[in-house]
């Protein structure tokens, strides 16, 4: 921070502005742009034939992002000195906002989920909507799922689309090796994922930090490689096509069924179309996401959760209270898993067909920084973060190749304006005096 | 206790009895800390033998892991630096440590994912009995307050309640009095001769405060340089010449100003 030379009475803007500094300042800024730019904007290769490469250089644009950094922090520079001590009037009213917000939590989230609800079924909805809809319900639970490892019990995992990628392929398997439906292969994917969940918790339960987010990639990476290579099982990069799709109470969603079997629009005596399973697929997900928020909600009032978020808070003084760390590690690591699973099994029937593709690095990111987003610990944050992160890429096709940009910078906007997360308030699982109006969201 | 080529606790032997106040003193160094440490399963002695008597049975401590001590030998601690759960309220912060009892209750947790009565009626239990800590310790009215924020006597008072809703057998209290003003040392020796009186419950505490640890002690024990000097009654202990020796050097006795030497003495 620079000191600005002049007098600054209180809060007023009367003294001289410290030219030097910020021009000092600029120039170094400028200076990292001008070397960050040379290899990503001022080179570029082509192709020039027979497989060669040739450099073209551009020199005119490194020196437009150094003048435009240059430029930029000049002006940060200036509007923060000339800011008013305190809170600016856009950060006022968000903070007014979200005040207002915290305040009408209850009814807000009645309001959200009447809506969610009756989404497919409102006159601007379509099956576009509904696709969207559908997948940041996927994240939403995934979120809340990553939530109790990372936000309630504080262990930083970097590999959760493993837990991820074993729900999905477990059912893709028992269904394709076992017969088992959709419903069927539910709890089983939730089992298997949550045993991978304790046998990846083994290991780690001595590493902290930084240590275990490597580990935790790392054999986030070892099951996407072991799926890709162990063709034999897991169809290798091909995957596992013709998963079969959830019926409703036995009632397949197809145009026709075989001899003896009732499709849903026949039982129903309505006409057939593409968009009734893409409805029930929305309102199964909706039901599993409700599911797993009340579970973890109900979790974080019971000595299980209280003991995750202890452990969070001080490992050491949790020993001293006769907690012991290794179980309510695993069983994070565990329970976590197990939702993850969850998600993975829907995922599997969405798409109807599963490939190591989908279970990359950036999965696990993309949640975590839904997590982190969201405010750790915080249920209706996951939901926000998850809206958000699903739906700016989509408004972002529109500008084609500006997407990306858009995305970074709304995510630098997140990072400057909302450190700590949308919402990182975090409510008491329990009062000794309750109180008579909600306080805010869980 | 040895690290290394240190010896920092050398040939110590002493007891703690239930219904007691026993004090370890000496200047910083002596090894006190580690006596605790050693105790409460942080570090596992190099030599000799920790025997708990609790519920009828001699548990060996060192041969434990730390959180089954603080479980089944029923030994709770609190900190030189304070190890709150910051973010949770205070209230949380005690029924956390009733989280074994809580956990058998629920069955680990299952029978209050069912909301079954035996789950509610023990959390209730818990509840109550953290609300009688906190009334006992003052801070009824800031039960729903984040641990964190709260005044540096209030968390240290809030620690010892933190540990006593643990159900101990053995209380060690590593240096309580640290930062308190008289007035709070002075309620923190009513509250410590109350739960004397009251609780089922031995008392082990470091102190450098020697109007808390002269006012209250039922025994003091003196280190010094991982050896123990003394080991007796305030009485017996104020007038050891080994432990004035320890304490401020031969020399120093005689240039001491009037009140403090009569402290000592």
């Amino acid at each position: 921070m620079t000191a600005a030379s002049g007098r600054a009475v209180g809060n007023s803007t009367v003294a001289t502005v410290d030219w030097a500094a910020f021009l000092k300042d600029a120039v170094i800024a400028a200076m990292v742009a001008t070397l960050l730019a040379l290899p990503l904007v001022g080179v570029e290769t082509y192709d020039v034939g027979g497989g060669a490469l040739g450099i073209r250089t551009h020199f005119d644009r490194v020196a437009i992002a150094a003048a435009a950094v240059f430029a930029g922090r000049l002006a940060l520079q200036i509007r923060q000195r000339f800011l008013r001590r305190g809170e600016s009037r856009i950060t006022a009213i968000l903070s007014r906002l979200t005040a207002w917000g915290n305040r009408q939590a209850l009814r807000l989230t009645i309001a959200g989920i009447a809506f969610a609800a009756a989404l497919p079924f409102l006159p601007f909805s379509s099956r576009y909507l509904i696709d969207l809809a559908t997948t940041v319900l996927i994240y939403v639970m995934l979120g809340w799922g990553l939530n109790v490892v990372v936000g309630l019990a504080g262990l930083l995992d970097l590999g959760y689309v493993a837990f991820y990628a074993v729900g999905a392929y477990t059912f893709a398997l028992s269904a394709r090796d076992l017969g088992l439906t959709f419903w069927q292969a539910l709890p089983l994917s939730g089992l298997v994922a949550a045993s991978f969940g304790v046998i990846l918790g083994f290991p780690v339960l001595r590493l902290r930090g930084d240590y275990l987010a490597i580990v935790t990639l790392g054999f986030g990476e070892i099951i996407r490689i072991v799926l890709l290579n162990w063709s034999p099982v897991t169809g290798g990069p091909n995957g596992i096509s013709d998963i079969p799709r959830p019926s409703f109470f036995g009632l397949p969603f197809a145009r026709s069924a075989p001899e003896g079997v009732t499709t849903f629009h026949q039982f129903f005596g309505l006409e057939f179309s593409p968009n009734q399973r893409v409805t029930y697929i929305y309102f199964v997900i909706l039901t599993l996401a409700l599911v797993t928020n009340l579970f973890t909600l109900r979790l974080r009032r019971l000595p299980i959760g209280r003991a995750w978020e202890a452990l969070r808070e001080d490992e050491v003084a949790c020993r001293a209270l006769g907690i012991n760390p290794t179980n309510v590690k695993l069983s994070a690591f565990g329970i976590g898993a197990m939702l993850g699973g969850f998600a993975g099994c829907f995922f599997a029937t969405r798409q109807g067909f599963i490939s190591p593709e989908s279970f990359t690095f950036i999965e696990s990111a993309t949640i975590l920084a839904i997590v982190v987003l969201g405010g750790m610990g915080s249920q209706m944050g996951v939901v926000l973060a998850a809206i958000l992160l699903v739906t700016l890429p989509e408004f972002g096709r529109a500008f084609a190749e500006f997407r990306m940009l858009i995305f970074g910078a709304a995510m630098v906007a997140i990072m400057v304006w909302r450190p700590r997360g949308l919402l990182a308030h975090r409510e008491p699982s329990l009062l000794l005096a309750p109180r008579s109006t909600r306080g805010s969201w869980p | 206790m040895r690290f290394g080529g240190l010896t920092a606790v050398h040939d110590l032997s002493f007891n703690a009895h239930s219904r007691e106040i026993t004090a370890i003193i000496g200047p910083n160094g002596a090894g006190k800390t580690t006596v605790f440490n050693c105790l409460t399963g942080f570090y596992k002695p190099s030599i000799g033998r920790l025997t708990m008597h609790v519920n009828g049975e001699a548990l060996l401590l060192e041969r434990m892991d730390g959180f089954r001590i603080a479980r089944q030998a029923g030994i709770a601690r609190t900190f030189q630096n304070i190890r709150l759960f910051a973010g949770m309220t205070v209230l949380e912060n005690l029924i956390v440590a009733q989280h074994n009892l809580l956990m058998s209750a629920s069955m680990f947790s299952i029978a209050g994912l069912f909301g079954l009565p035996r789950y509610r009626s023990a959390e209730q239990a818990a509840v109550e009995r953290a609300r009688h800590w906190l009334d006992k310790v003052g801070l009824t009215e800031r039960a729903d307050t984040r641990a964190g924020t709260l005044p540096y006597g209030a968390q240290r008072r809030l620690e010892i309640a933190r540990a006593l809703c643990a159900g101990p057998a053995l209380l060690c209290l590593d240096e309580p009095a640290a930062g308190l003003n008289p007035r709070e040392s002075a309620e923190l020796n009513a509250l410590l001769l109350a739960i004397r009186a009251e609780q089922e419950v031995g008392i082990l505490l470091i102190e450098h405060d020697m109007r808390v640890v002269m006012g209250i002690s039922d025994r003091i024990i003196v280190l010094d340089y991982g050896r123990k000097i003394a080991d007796g009654t305030p009485a017996a202990v104020r007038a050891d010449p080994n432990v004035i020796k320890a304490y401020l050097g031969e020399d120093e006795v005689e240039t001491l100003p009037g009140s403090l030497a009569t402290d000592l003495r």
